[in-house]
């Protein structure tokens, strides 16, 4: 089962390689993603409060973690690659692009799904930081995919610093192995997450708090987390509207994923106080950092990229307190924050496409002249802002608690004053974008194929914030693993 | 091979891929710079190759081989032709003068010996006690990637950061896996080839390879 999940996405990529973009392509990779999703679920159903799966000799192992994480990815990546068949249909249209340029697109995205199903299936953590480091080989043609001069520059910045970072990540891989040698971990597969957890408090606990560090910096920089961030507003700015939506969505999760991971092993080997104080620096850092800058913001899509900045700050800050009640708060961030920047990324690709600028003082009054566009633009700023009945009001709430259980009110205090600001700023930015009067011959509709799957995720979104069923076992299970 | 000849061997090898890394900074001619990529990349190669011989594992051999093949060959060849698409990109022009970066190439391998000393506590091996040689090459990459403007300069700084990470592994563990090491090698090598194109492209627009007209994206 686990083989076939990452079979799904290469096959379709191969069906890219083979023809010309055709719709038919587009849809089949909508396909794949559906199929992602219903395997993720079948998974997450045979692996819940039992042993985890394992395939491909051992090389894929899944857990309840993995299997949440796999379905996180197949909700953002049916999404998305529904919203890029419209998305390549238009640039074709425009001239922009070759029908071969446009399969080269959809090739891409499948490869960058197989890679992300990779990472969050390995059990080695030497395959997780293989397929992490091919995200970024795979998506630098994505953020680049419209051939600006600024999706160049973007593509460029974002390969260069995500490799010094997943460069460091290597190095703290190495030295986390070395720690396991040292360790007498002769044994089949040393870098086996289940051999290192069992024998955490073995590791060299010197060798561990460098190879953590380093760790953290490195995946870090592919979390966006402060202080190697600064290719991430960049390039979701600049990639196309479903490349945004699932490196915002999904791929900055997968590698925090790899933070929680090996956050397991460093409180097995150094206790909870080390890990919990790098999370809180890095977390709180880049609150402030995207609180400051989405004060002054004036682009909608770079607005939408320091947000994401912001909530990786806060599931930063949640794992640091590390209960199962953070835990799962954290896991549940993920999938409420991706359902919801997912939709706002899409949006914005769509008012980018009829409005042709990204500049919100030059985008007024959309709600009135878009309804049903600017609507979901709208309700999906609210999501994002933890307004009730929104999932993330719940876990933002859940984790600023588990912070204060654990002594972190401190931090928990900051991170809600930045999280005020931000509010404060999103509000004002929101408003200046929506709302207004607009003349009533600019009026268009929206198409219904865009709108329904954008909606249909917002009331996801909501229904997860409501409803326990049916994550709520899956969520603890997931938390069990990771928490303290 | 005896104990004497072996550590000697590794000694040197490890010293020239530290100072293969020094004369990058050192040296103003881009075709110079690659030169000196490729002459680490044989170092690298042979570090892995006498560790290999000396412990006897033909797995390392192999290694040493496909180093020798993507970072002495492959990877230097793809930046000589984007010098040579591209002539107005020959000189770099760093943005630190050469005396100051070379004393900041031995702060950095200060530096380098003082943060590692929990790990060669651990190793007590000849090998081990490299390991901040190999930190130190690092480390110069980036002061090499953080200072040098040209696309062309900015992929050499990446791979020296690659391959100084790649010594600590050498070094530390005798290297990772040998299913790691492959994949990792292969994510590398592509690295290098979405840069290479993407350089390309990036000329295409900005007439140039220097990467100071890139900067209409910021806040």
């Amino acid at each position: 089962m686990l083989v076939l999940l990452l079979a799904i996405p290469i096959l379709c990529a191969a069906a890219c390689a083979v023809f010309p973009w055709r719709r038919a392509l587009g849809w089949l990779g909508t396909a794949a993603a559906a199929a992602v999703l219903v395997l993720g679920v079948a998974v997450s159903v045979r692996v819940v409060n039992r042993p985890a799966m394992s395939g491909l000799a051992g090389i894929l192992r899944a857990d309840a973690l993995s299997a949440f994480m796999v379905v996180v990815i197949g909700v953002i990546a049916l999404l998305a690659t529904w919203q890029s068949v419209r998305y390549l249909d238009n640039e074709i249209a425009e001239g922009r692009s070759t029908r071969r340029h446009a399969s080269l697109y959809a090739l891409l995205v499948q490869g960058f799904l197989a890679m992300m199903l990779l990472a969050v299936l390995a059990a080695n953590l030497g395959v997780l930081w293989i397929a992490v480091e091919a995200t970024t080989v795979v998506t630098t043609f994505l953020v680049g995919h419209r051939r600006t001069k600024t999706a160049l520059e973007a593509s460029w910045k974002y390969i260069v610093i995500c490799s010094v970072g997943i460069a460091l990540a290597f190095l703290g891989t190495v030295l986390v192995y070395l720690a396991a040698l040292h360790a007498g971990g002769h044994g089949q597969n040393p870098l086996n997450w289940t051999t290192l957890v069992r024998e955490s408090h073995r590791l060299n606990p010197g060798v561990m708090r460098l190879g953590f560090s380093l760790v953290i910096l490195g995946y870090g920089t592919k979390v966006g987390l402060a202080p190697m961030h600064s290719w991430l507003p960049d390039a979701h700015s600049q990639a196309p509207a479903p490349v945004s939506a699932l490196m915002s969505g999904v791929l900055l999760a997968v590698a925090f994923y790899a933070v929680l991971r090996f956050k397991v092993i460093a409180d097995g080997a150094l206790g909870p106080d080390f890990a919990r104080t790098l999370l809180v620096v890095v977390g709180l850092l880049s609150l402030v950092v995207a609180a400051s800058l989405l004060l002054t913001q004036h682009d909608y899509k770079r607005m939408l990229a320091y947000s994401s900045m912001e909530h990786m700050g806060l599931i930063a800050l949640g794992a640091a307190a590390g209960t199962p009640l953070a835990i799962a708060a954290v896991l549940l961030h993920i999938l409420g924050h991706g359902l919801a920047k997912g939709v706002l990324f899409l949006a914005s690709g769509e008012v980018l496409l009829t409005e042709g600028t990204s500049e919100i003082e030059r985008v007024p009054a959309l709600l009135s002249r878009r309804p049903v566009l600017g609507g979901i633009f709208g309700f999906g700023l609210l999501a994002l802002l933890g307004f009730p009945p929104f999932s993330l009001f719940v876990t933002e709430l859940n984790m600023a608690r588990a912070e204060f259980q654990v002594g972190l009110g401190w931090a928990a205090a900051l991170s809600i004053l930045c999280v005020a600001v931000i509010f404060a700023a999103l509000m004002s930015h929101g408003r200046r974008l929506l709302l207004g009067r607009g003349g009533e011959e600019q009026r268009q509709p929206t198409a219904r194929l865009v709108a329904i799957p954008l909606i249909g995720a917002l009331a996801g979104c909501a229904f997860i914030g409501i409803s326990a069923w049916p994550l709520a076992t899956l969520l603890s299970a997931a938390a069990r693993i990771v928490a303290l | 091979m005896t104990g004497f000849s072996y550590s000697s061997a590794l000694e040197i090898a490890v010293s020239v891929v530290l100072l293969a890394a020094i004369v990058t900074l050192w040296r103003r001619s881009v075709r110079a710079i690659v030169r000196s990529l490729a002459v680490q990349g044989v170092a690298l190669a042979a570090v892995a190759a006498v560790l290999g011989i000396h412990l006897r594992d033909p797995g390392l051999l192999v290694v040493a081989a496909l180093v020798l093949g993507a970072k002495a060959v492959v990877i230097p060849y793809l930046l000589i032709r984007l010098v040579r698409i591209d002539p107005g990109s020959r000189e770099t022009q760093p943005l630190v003068n050469v005396p100051a970066s070379l004393v900041a190439a031995g702060a950095l391998t200060f530096l380098a010996f003082v943060a590692s000393r929990s790990v060669t506590a651990v190793v007590p091996s000849i090998a081990g006690r490299l390991i901040p040689v190999g930190l130190a090459s690092m480390l110069v990459g980036f002061f090499a990637l953080f200072t040098r403007r040209k696309a062309v300069s900015e992929i050499v700084g990446l791979m020296l950061v690659d391959n100084g990470v790649a010594l600590v592994a050498f070094l530390a563990t005798s290297g990772v896996p040998l299913l790691v090491e492959l994949g990792a090698s292969l994510d590398v090598l592509l690295g290098v080839v979405v840069l290479q194109v993407l350089a390309i492209q990036l000329r295409s627009r900005l007439g140039s390879f220097d990467l100071d007209q890139l900067k209409e994206l910021h806040d």
